[in-house]
């Protein structure tokens, strides 16, 4: 039989890359994935013997949003990347195995590919009375999440919850619901979301493979490809907020126009994603197009920055659009001139970001690593 | 006796743990703990009550939606908002879309390889699939080539050695009956699905801008519709919708539909299997004259004691004596004590652990052993799902749910009685499926005509803002998720969410036994259930499934003293 599909080496060698363009790659990679140098060598067979990567997926404190979005991708299709990409050789949702064979799946993957499968979590950890909040067989989350993570190679955090902590952490975080970046010790990936968009969960799983390395992180640990642009700033109503029209109220005339949703609580402007651009569901829609405004669920802590129909200049601290809004701020809530004022401030503003941005991209081509902002 | 566990039982809100006792090759006892919390309860407390909808729509990211429309009513129930027209007719459409998906998906990705032999398709004949697949419907993907590529592509990724999800299955099980032809055209279907189910979810992303976990909004939705817009709901828009409703239309009735019935010809014994509790629970859905009048709803309400279909009660959500939750074998404490129940608006959620504290071999059964509340109707166990939808509306007479049961009973040659079974539950499932994405249609003509008649409001105004509000007002939100009667209650006060409560179809369905020993339905369906080797417990999984919390299990086997019998080594 023929089976088996092209290794990473073989492709690339295919596409014309030279073996020390790959161990280059390797390189980056191992450092992005916060592998110690000597481990190098691993990461390199890796991706050059194994024909699909083995992969891992663990379930904690979530509500499978992720795996649902994952199964949406467009492209490329889910079935090809279960058959053709990568070996999902443990994940509760889709694995016909139970019981012990599926146990002994997660287990002969730690042990037999050290250092060389790729870990993706789904779900906070709750570390409050021993772990009584997320047990699984028997075991705590922690358990489970610490042996898996030691020997992975890359791990990548799925969603809000795994990231940032999502709806079980926000007040009084009950559980003391915890983001695995806080817990294992070693650098993660972090796709938030609520839940991140299928095209850009498969578009980080892929950059992985295709390239051989991780994509670009921020200072949070997001791939700069996915995160490193506010939806405000790449919606296309923004003509609308920088010409001061706005929805004042649900299905007014200005909603029935599509203008701008940001006096209806749209936290664009505080949060970093794709849908602008990506959008969701292979490119139909994002929740501004379809009329509510952005609730932010890609930020850390976005349950807790105040109830969401109330329009973000009442919430100090906001950054760079608080500062504007507040010079028109009357007791918490923003009165249209203020708005106004907002909107023109903004746009003297984003000549200096547009500045910023331009340098830092120009940066951004030397540097292994970044930090955002 | 052995003691088998279960666990975990994924893809409801948490995590479920199953721990059966078999004695003579069949299941004497069984026990279902939910394992995970989350206290969505105690989160939800001091919040804006227009914002729990998007907290409560996190309970389930599977059945994403229902918790979101639960949450809107039982505000809008308290503040008495009744929605336009054209809200109630696109929030149907939600509703319709999340039940055609999440049953499709839960048919061939979660509960399909109970049932079909992955490993077997290598064997399989293409050109006799091809017959077969041509034999059961006009669905174009039925030539011998398309079966034959598929096969290869089987056996290139068998080859490999990497059987990633399909690794380490139950493969070659006596349980499994069909055909190696049957199992090829099972796994054809199983990736069409795959790339199907994300077309039809683009309705949520139309209406509310993404799926998972689309916006919902109280009073409304919040997708204006403007016929001279290209910014809002338009002409483009609605032709998609109406191109993805044909296309759930022709998967439904040319795939879904008759594999199901295919699949479940060979698997007849099947409906004397897994029957569990004879009371059944329906809160019923699709309004079409408002949420406050269930007798015009598609889904009818109503519940049924002893499998007597000859008589269904009302049930009524605000009644404090009919719908209490107990805590008697729950982690949970009450401030007056854990033997009484609870009706949800004076709800609490105060954790009690007891133990035993991971990592645990065996639950103290004894003792409280689930994160799950144990609610009751009138003091009764009651199934809720796809079965209990149909049966109260079989028993009230309901003439096109009557029309699409006869007929699979015919089709099958089984009596009634065969749908109070694992097959049955199963069944329920698709021939729901079917009526529903009939009722899309229909939903989708009447929005079609309402803009045409130019009604385009699609909020009610007069009560978002919090301070026309009353100073306390309660409200109960009920809804049917995909897997069963699902509703929210809450409090206000002083504009602000006082108390919020949410009993689930898991719950109910998945919930410890009472004070009174009643086991609930997970419990009460796996008695004599046959498990032919303790080793490869597939039965359970095939009854469990039925249900719709999960795909997969870790199944530990214990003696009664609580040991490792052995390490189960396959493959």
């Amino acid at each position: 039989m023929t089976g088996r599909s092209p290794s990473i080496w073989q492709s690339m060698r295919a596409k014309g890359y030279s073996r020390r363009d790959f161990i280059q790659f390797c390189t980056v990679a191992a450092v992005t994935a916060g592998l110690e140098s000597s481990a190098l060598g691993k990461v390199v067979e890796a991706f050059e013997t194994k024909s699909r990567p083995p992969v891992v997926w663990l379930h904690f404190q979530e509500c499978t949003c992720c795996s649902e979005s994952f199964i949406r991708s467009s492209h490329p299709i889910v079935a090809d990347i279960l058959l053709d990409y990568l070996s999902l050789d443990y994940t509760e949702t889709l694995q016909a195995a139970a019981g012990h064979q599926a146990e002994k799946c997660l287990q002969d993957t730690i042990k037999n590919y050290p250092g060389k499968y790729i870990l993706l979590v789904e779900g906070s950890v709750p570390m409050k009375d021993d772990g009584i909040y997320c047990m699984i067989g028997g075991r705590s989350s922690e358990d489970i999440l610490r042996e898996a993570a030691k020997d992975a190679a890359a791990v990548i955090a799925w969603g809000s919850c795994a990231s940032n902590g999502c709806i079980q952490s926000a007040k009084p975080n009950p559980t003391n619901a915890t983001p695995i970046h806080k817990i294992i010790g070693k650098p993660v990936i972090n796709v938030p979301g609520c839940p991140p968009i299928a095209d850009v969960m498969t578009g980080v799983v892929t950059h992985l493979l295709v390239f051989g390395m991780a994509p670009q992180l921020d200072s949070q640990g997001r791939p700069k490809e996915f995160y490193g642009r506010r939806v405000h700033d790449t919606c296309y109503r923004r003509p609308y907020y920088d010409a001061g029209l706005f929805v004042e109220t649900w299905d007014d005339e200005a909603a029935r126009k599509g203008y701008c949703l940001y006096k209806m609580g749209c936290r664009g402007p505080v949060t970093y994603n794709a849908c602008s651009v990506t959008k969701w569901n292979g490119g139909v829609s994002y929740p501004i197009q379809s009329g509510h405004g952005c609730i932010g669920c890609s930020e850390n802590g976005f349950w807790d920055n105040g109830p969401f129909y109330q329009h973000l200049a009442s919430f100090p601290g906001f950054g760079i659009e608080s500062t504007a809004d507040t010079i028109g701020t009357v007791a918490g809530i923003a009165t249209a001139a203020g708005v106004t004022l907002h909107a023109i401030t903004t746009n003297i503003r984003k000549r200096k970001l547009i500045k910023d941005e331009v340098a830092e991209s120009v940066e951004t081509g030397k540097k292994a690593e970044g930090g955002d902002k | 006796m052995a003691r088998i566990v279960v666990d975990p039982i994924t893809r409801i809100e948490g995590h479920l743990r199953i721990e059966a006792v078999i004695e003579g090759g069949k299941i004497t006892d069984a026990f279902s703990s939910g394992t995970m919390v989350r206290g969505f309860e105690k989160i939800l407390k001091g919040r804006d009550p227009r914002d729990a909808w998007a907290f409560t729509e996190r309970a389930c990211g599977v059945c994403t939606t229902v918790h979101a429309l639960a949450s809107v009513r039982c505000v809008e129930d308290a503040l008495k908002i009744s929605v336009p027209k054209n809200a109630e007719l696109i929030r149907n459409l939600m509703f319709c879309t999340q039940y055609v998906q999440d049953h499709v998906v839960h048919f061939y990705h979660l509960h399909a390889l109970d049932w079909v032999d992955i490993v077997s398709t290598l064997k399989a004949d293409p050109a006799e699939t091809s017959k077969l697949a041509q034999s059961l419907s006009n669905w174009p993907k039925s030539s011998p080539g398309y079966f034959s590529d598929l096969q290869k592509r089987l056996k290139t990724y068998v080859g490999s050695g990497q059987l990633g999800i399909f690794a380490n299955g139950y493969w070659g099980h006596p349980a499994y009956k069909l055909p190696p032809e049957v199992n090829l055209l099972a796994v054809a279907h199983y990736l069409e699905a795959l790339e199907w189910q994300k077309e039809i979810v683009k309705i949520h992303a139309i209406f509310g801008g993404k799926n998972p976990h689309p916006n919902y909004l109280v009073g409304g939705v919040p997708c204006p519709i403007n016929t001279d817009e290209v910014n809002a709901l338009n002409t483009e828009r609605l032709n998609h919708v109406g191109s993805l409703i044909s296309g759930a239309m022709n998967f439904v009735e040319q795939v879904y539909i008759p594999d199901l019935m295919a699949i479940a010809g060979f698997y007849k014994d099947w409906a004397a299997i897994g029957s569990g509790l004879k009371n059944y629970m329906a809160y019923g859905d699709l309004p079409t004259r408002g949420y406050n009048y269930p007798e015009y709803f598609k889904f009818q309400r109503g519940a049924i004691l002893n499998r007597n279909l000859n008589e269904v009660f009302d049930v009524n959500g605000r009644d404090s004596e009919e719908i209490k939750e107990y805590i008697s074998h729950s982690w949970y404490k009450y401030a007056d004590g854990d033997t009484k129940g609870l009706h949800p608006w004076q709800g609490e959620t105060e954790f009690n652990f007891t133990g035993p504290k991971p990592p645990f071999e065996q639950l103290n059964v004894e003792g409280k052993y689930s994160w799950l509340k144990t609610p009751r109707w009138k003091d009764h166990p009651m199934e809720v799902g796809p079965l209990a939808r149909l049966l109260v509306a079989f028993a009230k007479g309901n003439t096109e749910v009557k029309d699409v049961v006869t007929e699979a009973l015919q089709k099958l040659n089984v009596p009634v009685d065969a749908l109070f079974s694992t097959l049955g539950r199963t069944a329920a499932r698709g021939l729901e499926t079917r009526l529903v994405v009939r009722w899309m249609k229909e939903f989708y003509d009447q929005l079609i005509a309402s803009i045409k008649g130019g009604d385009v409001n699609t909020f009610t105004r007069e009560k978002w803002d919090p301070s026309t509000w009353p100073a306390t007002a309660e409200g109960v939100g009920m809804t049917e998720a995909p897997r069963g009667a699902l509703a929210h209650w809450i409090r206000i006060k002083d504009r602000l969410i006082d108390n919020y409560q949410l009993v689930v179809p898991s719950t109910w369905n998945a919930s410890p036994r009472d004070a009174k020993g009643q086991r609930s339905a997970y419990e009460e369906s796996l008695i004599g259930t046959p498990v032919a080797n303790i080793e490869q417990p597939v039965e359970i999984l095939r009854t469990i499934h039925s249900f719709d919390p999960c795909l997969a299990c870790a199944v530990h086997i214990y003696d009664p003293e609580g040991k490792h019998v052995h390490q189960v080594q396959f493959n």
